[in-house]
Parts: structure tokens; sequence; C-alpha cells
């Protein structure tokens, strides 16, 4: 199963409110993934302060944040929330922030890196990560969520869900890709490394790297659609796009619901329900096989 | 079968499983009002007396499942299986509905107001479905028996691997399934689609219809005919 919930907010009036938005969301999605989950958050300013760069890792160990902090050195500070660390910056560039860390913990697994965005992600009932992650008081501009039911790979923090392999990228899947392993092996032969074993990774790299050549997130997708066998509904977000994409058979859920002031998708219905205006929303169905994209 | 008194059920305040049972338990000719449903799953399934239901708001997967002579109305969308192998009764949507509406259904009537999704009364065997807007991809897939009525367009791969359901579409069909074709409007077709058609309370022009069915090439295994599964 797993389950998918995202929202992109557009009146402003709403960004205070992202996090318990998602909380909402997340909880409803619950019952479709309870082995694990995961949130990405676009302007969070507890995680990402304005003008930062930030990367995202799973914990390393039993380091403490100031320590983190201390090990990546230069002017970083690091945020320690449930099974994943936010690293920030106000003076390194992305990839430089990246490589400080990556220096600092080779081991470490990045989650995500960008300019605004957070990644968190671990094992454990949806429900308790969401309140390990202060979800309810989230800030800013669009928020994704994920609720995993392991079927293609192990129940492992880095098999949970978003993948953000690229700069403020993000990815969540429900369903499973039946040609991952072919695709992953020509990802390696071209120098991609990867993180996990997991199917849905595959699939956020290979939009990495149609992104890295130059095509936009939409043709990435509709390239995406042309070379991924199985069954998928993926939510990918950039920093201002929000995209919708399921397969030709349209065989896993989804839902978009839309007003003047967000849109969001969903697996199910009942994870809108509670959105403020949701009775006046335009609802529909994504059609198989088409990308679906909103910019803010 | 106007009922004297509704007795109510606030989802906020009760559980799917306590309305369920509720209804189990009910006489025929009672009638049932559910508030709160915001989309919660299997809502009035499995009821087998004739009762009437009301849902008022959106009703999530499998909504009315099972159904036999209960009359179920959904003031708003349904999710995925709405009235799935309903036996007998009346399952009304007054919104959308989501993929494989009225799946495996041997009988009863769904009318859905709005547009249905995909694979709309996949496999069914004897329900009648009435669809006011549009149906999605492979709708009537594997269709055995019963009526699909749809007043829009269709979806591609109308009636994929269809037996012997009837379908009826006023709009564009977007392309036909394996072994569906189109076929003749005779008297007694236009006659059954005015029936239909006035059973969901609507008062399109059945003239306006076309009609597809199983050109019947599908039914034994025939090499020549292996590129068309």
């Amino acid at each position: 199963m797993c389950g998918i919930a995202g929202l992109q907010v557009r009146d402003p009036s709403l960004e205070p409110r992202l996090g318990e938005l998602l909380t909402g969301m997340l909880h409803q999605a619950a019952e479709r993934g309870p082995d694990s989950a995961g949130v990405a958050l676009y302007g969070d300013a507890r995680l990402t302060p304005p003008g930062h760069s930030a990367v995202s890792l799973l914990a390393p160990g039993d380091a403490s944040a100031a320590e983190i902090a201390a090990l990546v050195g230069g002017d970083t500070a690091a945020v320690t929330v449930s099974q994943s660390v936010v690293v920030h910056s106000p003076g390194l560039p992305v990839a430089d922030l990246e490589r400080a860390v990556r220096a600092a913990f080779p081991t470490a697994v990045v989650t995500g890196r960008g300019t605004d965005l957070a990644v968190l992600k671990g094992v454990g009932h949806p429900d308790a990560l969401a309140e390990e992650f202060g979800l309810r008081a989230a800030t800013g501009r669009q928020g994704i969520a994920h609720t995993r039911m392991a079927t293609e790979s192990a129940v492992t923090p880095e098999g949970a869900h978003p993948f953000s392999v690229d700069e403020n990228v993000c990815l969540v899947h429900n369903g499973s890709f039946a040609n991952h392993a072919t695709i992953r092996r020509e990802l390696r032969a071209e120098g991609v490394a990867f993180d996990s074993e997991n199917d849905s990774e595959v699939g956020a790299r290979f939009v990495a790297a149609q992104l890295a050549a130059g095509h936009d997130l939409e043709k990435a997708l509709r390239l995406l659609c042309e070379r991924f066998d199985g069954f998928y509904t993926l939510l990918v977000t950039t920093g201002d796009t929000f995209a919708v994409v399921r397969d030709a058979i349209a065989c896993k859920p989804a839902i978009v619901a839309e007003t003047d002031a967000w849109v969001a998708m969903a697996s199910e219905y009942r994870y809108f329900a509670h959105l403020p205006g949701i009775e006046s929303a335009r609802i529909f169905e994504p059609e198989p096989a088409e990308v679906y994209t909103w910019q803010r | 079968m106007a009922a004297l008194t509704t007795t109510l059920v606030d989802l906020a305040e009760k559980s799917v499983r306590d309305l369920n049972s509720a209804l189990h338990q009910a006489s025929s000719g009672t009638s049932w009002h559910v508030a709160h449903p915001d989309g919660a799953h299997n809502l009035a399934v499995g009821l087998t007396a004739e009762l009437d239901v009301v849902i008022d708001g959106p009703a999530g997967y499998y909504c009315a499942g099972m159904n036999q002579r209960a009359t179920v109305t959904v003031h708003g969308n349904a999710g995925t299986g709405v009235a799935e192998n309903m036996m007998s009764g009346t399952v009304r949507v007054r919104g959308s509905a989501s993929q494989s509406a009225g799946a495996t259904a041997h009988g009863g009537l769904l009318v859905i107001e709005g547009n249905a999704s995909a694979r709309c009364g996949i496999s069914m065997k004897g329900v009648d479905i009435v669809v006011g807007g549009d149906v999605g991809h492979m709708s009537a897939f594997m269709g055995q028996a019963g009526r699909l009525v749809v007043c829009g367009d269709a979806g591609d791969a109308l009636g994929d691997s269809l037996y012997e359901a009837r379908v009826y579409v006023q709009g564009r069909v977007k392309s036909l399934g394996a072994d569906c074709v189109e076929k003749e409007m005779r008297a007694e077709h236009l006659a059954e689609l005015a029936e239909l058609l006035k059973s969901a309370d609507r008062d399109d022009d059945p003239a306006a219809f076309r009609r597809y069915g199983s050109a019947r090439k599908l039914y034994h295994f025939e090499v020549d005919n292996s590129a068309a599964y």
C-alpha cells in the first residue's frame, strides 16, 4: 500500500498552519503504511532558517546536535529531530555544506539538501513519528508526507520516504517498480551512488539525472513514465513546483483537491476532510500517465 | 417508503462499526441519516434490509458494498469500489465516484450523478450502472452481464474483454478495448435505455446514445486472436 499526502500553500496566511494541516493528513495516511514515515518541509524556519543552506541526514550515532555542528565546522548549526538531523549554514553554498557534512560523517546517509528543504524520516508508527518530528508546530510553504508499507526492500530509515537526491527536489511513491533493478544497474554504471535497495530511490535518482541533464520536472516525469514498469503514484516537489503522476494502469489511488488558498494531493479523500475550504474545493483524480504540475 | 422517523448516526461521535452494526440490526422500512462521514471507508456495507440510508457528505472506499435491498444515497463523492458486489437495491452518488464503481455487482441500480473514474463496472455481473458524467479508462472491463449507461464520455479501452454486458454511451468514446464493438441500436435497446435513464431520474434522449457490446471472439482461445488479448 503506502500513503501519500502533500500540501502546497498559496495563501501566505496558511503558512503558520502547514504542520498542523499536514499532521492531520499524515494521521489518516497511517493506515496505509504503519511501518515507517517521513516528511519533507519547505520553508520551516525552525529547521531551515531563511537564507541558509541546509543538509538533512539520518542521525549519525548518539552525537548531539552541538557535537554534530562542531564536527561539520564553520558557522553551522544543527537540529536533531527524531532519527534525523538537519544541519544548516548561513555562509556556505549547498554543495559545500553537503561536502563538509560528508567529510565529518563519511558513513552518514544524506537524505536532503537545499536552500529551504528539511527531510525527516524514520522507522515507527506515523503518528508517533509526527509527534517526534514536532510536525504540528511546523510552518512553511509546502510539505509532503509518506507512510510506508514496505514491499520491495527492508524496513529501515534508509528505505523510508521521501527520497531527496537533488537540491530542493523530493519524491514520494505509492506502488512498486518492476524494473528498478535494471534501471539501478544502468544508473550505477553511469556513476550514480545509492543509499538503499529501495525501488523508489531508483525513481528519485532517475528524476535527478533527468533534471541534471537539463529537463524540467514535467519532462523528467514523462521520461520516467516511458522507462519505469510497475505501479506508481508519485508526488514530486521542488522549491516551487508540486507534481503528480500515475502509471498508465492507474492502479494506485490518487486524488487532488484545489482551492485558491492551497493545492493538496493524497491517496484518499479522507486525508483532505479537515482542510479549510474543502467543501468548495475542486476535486479530481489524475488521469493515468499524465503529468500534473502546480507552480507556486 | 417514507419512514415516520429518521435515526441519526453522527460519525463525529460514533464509529463506522457502530453505524454498520446498527444498520445490520435495523428493520426494513426504517430510515437513517449519517452525519460527518468525512470520507470514512466501508460505510453502510453488507446491508440486507429495505433501509433508506442517507450519507450526508463524502464517503471513502467500498461504500454500500455488497448491498441487498437497501437504498443508499451519498450526498458527496464516493471513493474506490462504491457498491462493489451489490446484489440488489439502489445506490446513488450525488457527486463523483472513484475507481471500480460497481465492481462485480450482480444486481440493483448504481447511479453516479457526477463522473466515475477508471474501471467503472469492472467485471459487472448483472448490475445496472448509470453515470451522469464521464467514465475513466477500462470501464466495463470483463463485464459479464448488466447495463452500463454513460451520459458523458468514456475513456480508453471501453469494454475491454467484454462478455455480455451492454454499454450505452452518449458522448465520445476515446477507444474501444479488445473485443468490444459498436452495435446497432434497435427499438428494444432504445426502450431499455429509456427505462434505465428514467430509473436514474434523467431526461437524456435515448436516441443520442450509441450501443457497444462484445464481438464474442475471445470466448475461446484461438491463436488467430492472440494479438487481441
